[in-house]
């Protein structure tokens, strides 16, 4: 408990130190585009508490749900797929590789030609962008699984779905999730420009909007709802991550702690 | 090939052979590595097979237990073609290590095979319990592999080919990778296993001593490629002790034979 609490105070120190500096050395802030704190805050309040939650921010936040979740199902069942099927991955192994060299977000105009500004848009820009990460790494994690694995798989004479879920998934996982890491802080950029680009509603056209229309305190005050929600977001993917992947970290931790 | 003088009591008078393997031959390309081994185990003997380094073990052992297809070659398992890895045979890698799943902590090791092949929560439950005591682990089954030393890690890969409950196992150098004391203590619970479970062990070995330790016979393989140069009667009964077993003038000259037949093969 006292060393939860001295971590906590350590991380802490320097956000609670720059939040002060920056409320004391805004507190007289007469520009126009840097508000004090103070001011900012007081938007803050008044849109995020909690009116703007329901209005932009549950939206934002379903369609990335939707959008993230889909690419991460499709990109490990595929991944699996091309894992576990050499010709095949060899045959698609070249677009892979031109895909992960393109920043996905390239063919928003493409998107937006084809389905129009709307949540469908906005939903299928963020699997897109998603779903190579995952794909690709779930590609590398199930065509690294130990050889000796799949022999022990081979000899016990376990079925397919005995091997797929507690032989190959749990082997590729530590890469599946590095894969949806990746994937998930892409995942809400492209949430937040397409709300910036597309139809009314949601974070990134809030934030747009307020700067559009000079009320730069909520403008502000929108980045670090912006800030928060990503902080969180992590911090949840942290701690599922932590639960599924506990074997991995004890053992990690254990190989470094150079016991036996 | 021994006098009967030297033959021990036999401890089965019908002795049923369980797997036979006749003219296996395999080869990498055009690279031959096993010529016509030919291979009879009994049921309930104890066979090393021995060579030197590279000779093609692992290769013969892949073949043998249905992970690598021969060439050429007959194999039948129980009475059964095996066409690759049978029903009542179970495999003990060389690398703990590598060879336990290391999200699974040691009784579901122990069960993951059960589980597959359909059998009860409850009997996989009886039976990896079985299992761990027999091999002295009980209390770690809620241990992960990583967490356990070499020697105990090995103690698990053979309680889940206990809990397979196989007509025989089959084990590629399990001893290799771990200290000279740790080995010792495995040889010995793998002849104590051995005795109270009455499976048929095939044990794939380097190590000359460990051979003629463990055997009923040994089967040495030479040359290239790797023929069955000889397969030797040790003339030693079943219970063992690596002190006074190898002190005595039989298991000396059983060895002798064995190196002999090792060495001279060399080129």
């Amino acid at each position: 408990m006292n060393k939860h609490l001295r971590l906590f105070l350590t991380e802490l120190w320097l956000p609670v130190l720059l939040l002060v500096a920056w409320w004391s050395l805004s507190a007289n802030s007469t520009s126009l585009y840097f508000p004090a704190l103070r001011t900012i805050s007081e938007a803050f309040a008044a849109d995020w508490l909690f009116d703007h939650i329901g209005i932009d921010l549950l939206p934002s936040l379903g369609r990335l749900a939707v959008g993230y979740l889909t690419a991460v199902v499709i990109g490990v069942i595929l991944g699996v797929f091309l894992g576990l099927n050499r010709a095949a991955e060899e045959t698609v192994q070249p677009l892979l590789e031109f895909v992960r060299a393109t920043p996905g977000i390239a063919i928003l105009p493409v998107a937006m030609i084809f389905l129009g500004t709307g949540t469908t848009m906005k939903v299928v820009m963020i699997a897109f962008v998603a779903f190579w990460p995952v794909l690709l790494n779930t590609i590398e994690g199930v065509r690294s699984v130990e050889p000796v694995l799949l022999d022990v798989s081979a000899s016990y004479r376990l079925d397919r779905t005995t091997r797929l879920t507690h032989v190959i998934l749990p082997a590729a996982a530590p890469q599946i999730f590095a894969g949806a890491r990746t994937a998930i802080a892409i995942g809400v950029v492209v949430m937040v420009v397409t709300e910036m680009v597309g139809t009314p509603g949601g974070l990134g056209y809030y934030i747009l909007s307020s700067q559009r229309s000079f009320d730069l305190a909520e403008m502000w005050a929108g980045i670090i709802v912006l800030g928060l929600v990503g902080y969180l977001i992590n911090q949840l993917f942290r701690l599922f991550e932590g639960y599924v992947l506990r074997w991995h970290h004890g053992m990690v931790a254990h190989a470094k702690g150079g016991t036996s | 090939m021994t006098s009967p003088t030297h033959a021990p009591v036999p401890e089965r008078t019908h002795q049923d052979v369980i797997f036979s393997v006749h003219g296996l031959s395999h080869a990498y390309g055009t690279h031959r590595v096993l010529e016509r081994v030919d291979v009879e185990i009994n049921a309930g003997e104890f066979m090393c097979i021995v060579g030197p380094s590279g000779v093609g073990k692992s290769t013969l052992l892949q073949c043998l237990s249905g992970l690598r297809k021969p060439t050429t070659g007959e194999l039948v398992f129980q009475g059964t073609a095996i066409d690759g890895p049978p029903e009542g045979m179970a495999v003990v890698f060389q690398d703990y290590s590598r060879s336990l799943m290391p999200w699974l902590d040691v009784r579901a090791n122990v069960t993951l095979p059960l589980r597959s092949a359909g059998v009860s929560r409850t009997e996989r439950a009886e039976r990896a319990q079985a299992a761990l005591d027999e091999v002295g682990l009980s209390g770690f089954e809620h241990h992960y592999p990583w967490q356990l030393s070499g020697g105990m890690q090995q103690r698990v890969a053979i309680a889940r080919a206990l809990a397979f409950r196989p007509a025989l196992i089959v084990m590629d150098e399990p001893f290799a990778s771990v200290d000279a004391q740790t080995r010792a203590d495995l040889e010995d619970l793998t002849l104590q296993v051995r005795k109270h479970l009455g499976i048929t062990f095939l044990l794939v070995t380097h190590d000359i001593d460990e051979a003629v330790y463990l055997s009923d016979r040994v089967l040495v393989l030479n040359q290239k490629p790797a023929v069955v140069v000889d397969v030797i009667d040790v003339p030693l009964d079943r219970d063992r002790d690596q002190i006074t077993t190898k002190s005595r003038p039989e298991f000396a000259e059983a060895r002798s034979r064995v190196y002999e037949l090792i060495r001279g093969h060399q080129a």
